[in-house]
C-alpha cells in the first residue's frame, strides 16, 4: 500500500461521504453547498488523474459557475419549495434510480478497470503532430485543431442555450434586463470583494487563456474565471445586468462562433478544407480563435446566471409606451 | 556546496510543512470543538492564515524556476486578501442570524 | 521527501475531511457558508503539496482558480442566504 494509493483512497472516499450528503440533504441550499463541495473535491481528483485541464474546467466550471446557476433556481424556487417537497417520487421510483444509478457506475468501472488489451487509445497519433501545429498542450491541439469543428458546435450550443433562458421571460420583458432577485446591498465587505477580486480574476483568466497553448488551461477555463468575476459584480450590484437588446451584447456573444466560423470558411480558400489552418499560421490563428472564444464565453456564462430578462427595456422606439422599473424581481 | 543547499532546503520544507499541518490540526480541533459559529470561524481563519502561509514557505525552496515561486506566492497572498474578506462577511451573516435567534 | 509530501497533502485532506463534517451540518448558514473557506485553505493547500510531490506544476494553477472560485462561491452563498425583504447581507446597522 502506497502512499499515493492511500491518498486517493482517502480522497475517493471523501468525495463518496460529500455526493451522498448532498443526495440526502432536504433544504435546497444545503444541497447547493454540497455541490459546489463536491465540485471543488472532484477538481482533485482530477488533478490525481493527471488530467489537470479538466481540473480546470471542473473548479471554473463544474463546481463555480453552475453552483452560481443552482442558487439561482433554488432562490427563485424557495416559495413553492415546501409544495415540491410534498411530491417527492415514490419509493418505487427512487429505488429505479438508484438501481440505474449503480448499474452505470458498475458498467464504467468495468471499463476502467477491466479494458481491452492493448487499451484503445489515439495518445501516440495526437502526440506525433503537435510538433507541426506548435502547439505544447495535447487537449488544446484536440479541441482547436484535431477536433474543432466539435468545439465549434458546442459553442454554437451554449448560445442555444442562452436563447433558451432568454426565452422564459415574457414578451414585453424581451430585450430588457435581468434584476436580480435578491436586492443587493450597497457597502460592506462583499462589495469590497468584489471590487478587489475581478482585476485579479482577469489577470488569471487571460494567464489561463494564454498558457493553454503550451499548459493546461485554454479558452473554456479562462472563459469561465471571467464569466465568474462578471457574475461577482452583478450579485453584489456593482453593475447591472446588460439589456439583451443591445447590440454590442450581441455582437460580443457571437463573436467567438463568428470567428470560428470565419477561419474554417477560409480554409477552404488558403488550405485544405472546412477549419483547417494553413501550416505557417497554425499556432496564431488558434490563439486568435482561442481569445474570441474566451471573449464569447464569458459573456454567455455570465447572463446564463444572469437570468432571463425581468424588466422592461429602456431603450425602446419611440411611439411605445415609456418603460418603467417594471416588476423589480419576483 | 549544492549539497549543504539541498540539504538546508530540504529542512526548511520538512519543518515550515510539519508545522503548517499542525496549524491546519489546531485549526480542524477548534472548528470540531468550539460552540458556536463566531468561534468556529476564528478557528477556520488560522488553519488559513498560518497553516497555507507556512506550507507555502516550505515549498519555495523546492519551486522549480522563478515562474513557480512567484505563483506560489500569488496564491497564497490571494487566499490570504480572499480568507480575510469573506471572514468578515461569513461573520456579519452568522450575527445577523445569532442576534435574531 | 515527495512520499513526506504527499503524506502532508494527505494530512490537509483529512482535516478537510473532518471540518466539513462540522460545516456541512451546519446549522446556521454560516456554517455551511464556511464549508467554501474551509474547502479553499484546505484544498489549495493540498494542491500546492501535490504539484511539489508529484512534480505536476500545472496543479499550482489549478489552485490559482480555486482560490478565486471559492471566493465566488462564498459570495454566492452568502446571497443566497440574505433575506429578500430587508435585501440585508448580513450587514450589522449602517455602513
Amino acid at each position: 500500500m502506497t502512499v499515493g494509493f492511500a491518498f486517493d483512497a482517502g480522497l475517493a472516499v471523501l468525495v463518496l461521504g460529500v455526493a451522498v450528503w448532498t443526495i440526502a440533504a432536504r433544504a435546497a441550499f444545503a444541497a447547493v453547498v454540497g455541490f459546489v463541495t463536491f465540485g471543488l473535491l472532484l477538481a482533485l481528483v482530477w488533478v490525481r488523474l493527471a488530467a489537470v485541464d479538466v481540473a480546470l474546467t471542473e473548479a471554473a466550471i463544474g463546481s463555480g459557475v453552475t453552483g452560481a446557476v443552482l442558487i439561482g433556481a433554488a432562490a427563485r424556487l424557495r416559495p413553492t419549495e415546501a409544495a415540491s417537497a410534498a411530491e417527492r417520487p415514490g419509493a418505487a421510483m427512487r429505488l429505479a434510480a438508484g438501481a440505474l444509478s449503480v448499474l452505470v457506475a458498475l458498467a464504467l468501472a468495468a471499463l476502467v478497470l477491466f479494458p481491452p488489451d492493448p487499451a484503445p487509445t489515439l495518445a501516440p497519433q495526437a502526440a506525433l503532430h503537435l510538433a507541426a501545429l506548435d502547439v505544447g498542450n495535447p487537449v488544446t491541439a484536440v479541441l482547436l485543431a484535431y477536433r474543432a469543428v466539435d468545439t465549434l458546435l458546442e459553442k454554437v450550443v451554449l448560445l442555444l442555450a442562452l436563447l433558451g433562458v432568454w426565452s422564459l421571460a415574457p414578451d414585453r420583458f424581451w430585450g430588457g434586463a435581468a434584476v436580480p432577485a435578491v436586492r443587493p446591498d450597497s457597502g460592506g465587505a462583499l462589495v469590497f470583494l468584489a471590487r478587489v477580486l475581478p482585476p485579479v480574476g482577469i489577470v488569471v483568466g487571460v494567464y489561463i487563456l494564454w498558457v493553454g497553448a503550451i499548459a493546461p488551461g485554454g479558452a473554456f477555463q479562462g472563459g469561465a474565471i471571467l464569466a465568474a468575476m462578471w457574475i461577482l459584480s452583478m450579485m453584489t450590484g456593482l453593475t447591472g445586468a446588460p439589456e439583451i437588446g443591445r447590440l454590442p451584447l450581441r455582437l460580443l456573444l457571437v463573436a467567438g462562433p463568428a470567428a470560428f466560423l470565419l477561419v474554417g470558411l477560409a480554409g477552404f480558400a488558403v488550405a485544405d478544407g472546412f477549419l483547417s489552418y494553413p501550416a505557417a499560421i497554425a499556432k496564431s490563428l488558434i490563439i486568435a480563435i482561442e481569445a474570441a472564444l474566451t471573449l464569447s464565453i464569458a459573456v454567455i456564462l455570465g447572463l446564463l446566471v444572469a437570468g432571463p430578462p425581468s424588466r422592461e427595456p429602456r431603450h425602446r422606439d419611440a411611439g411605445h409606451r415609456p418603460a418603467g422599473h417594471g416588476e423589480a424581481g419576483r | 556546496m549544492s549539497a549543504l543547499g539541498n540539504f538546508a532546503g530540504g529542512f526548511v520544507t520538512v519543518v515550515a510543512v510539519t508545522a503548517g499541518a499542525f496549524f491546519f490540526l489546531a485549526g480542524t480541533a477548534g472548528l470540531l470543538r468550539f460552540p458556536d459559529p463566531l468561534t468556529r470561524l476564528h478557528a477556520l481563519t488560522k488553519a488559513d492564515n498560518l497553516g497555507l502561509g507556512l506550507i507555502v514557505l516550505g515549498l519555495l525552496p523546492r519551486a522549480t524556476g522563478w515562474l513557480d515561486g512567484l505563483k506560489l506566492i500569488a496564491v497564497w497572498l490571494l487566499a490570504q486578501l480572499v480568507g480575510a474578506t469573506v471572514t468578515q462577511i461569513i461573520a456579519r451573516v452568522a450575527r445577523r442570524d445569532g442576534g435574531t435567534a | 521527501m515527495a512520499e513526506f509530501l504527499l503524506i502532508a497533502a494527505g494530512f490537509v485532506l483529512a482535516m478537510v475531511a473532518l471540518g466539513l463534517a462540522r460545516v456541512l451540518r451546519g446549522p446556521t448558514d454560516a456554517d455551511r457558508i464556511m464549508a467554501a473557506q474551509l474547502l479553499g485553505s484546505g484544498g489549495i493547500a493540498a494542491l500546492l503539496l501535490l504539484a511539489s510531490a508529484t512534480g505536476v506544476s500545472s496543479a499550482i494553477d489549478v489552485a490559482l482558480t480555486l482560490a478565486l472560485l471559492a471566493a465566488f462561491a462564498a459570495a454566492a452563498f452568502v446571497r443566497a442566504t440574505a433575506r429578500p425583504e430587508s435585501g440585508d447581507d448580513g450587514r450589522a446597522g449602517g455602513q
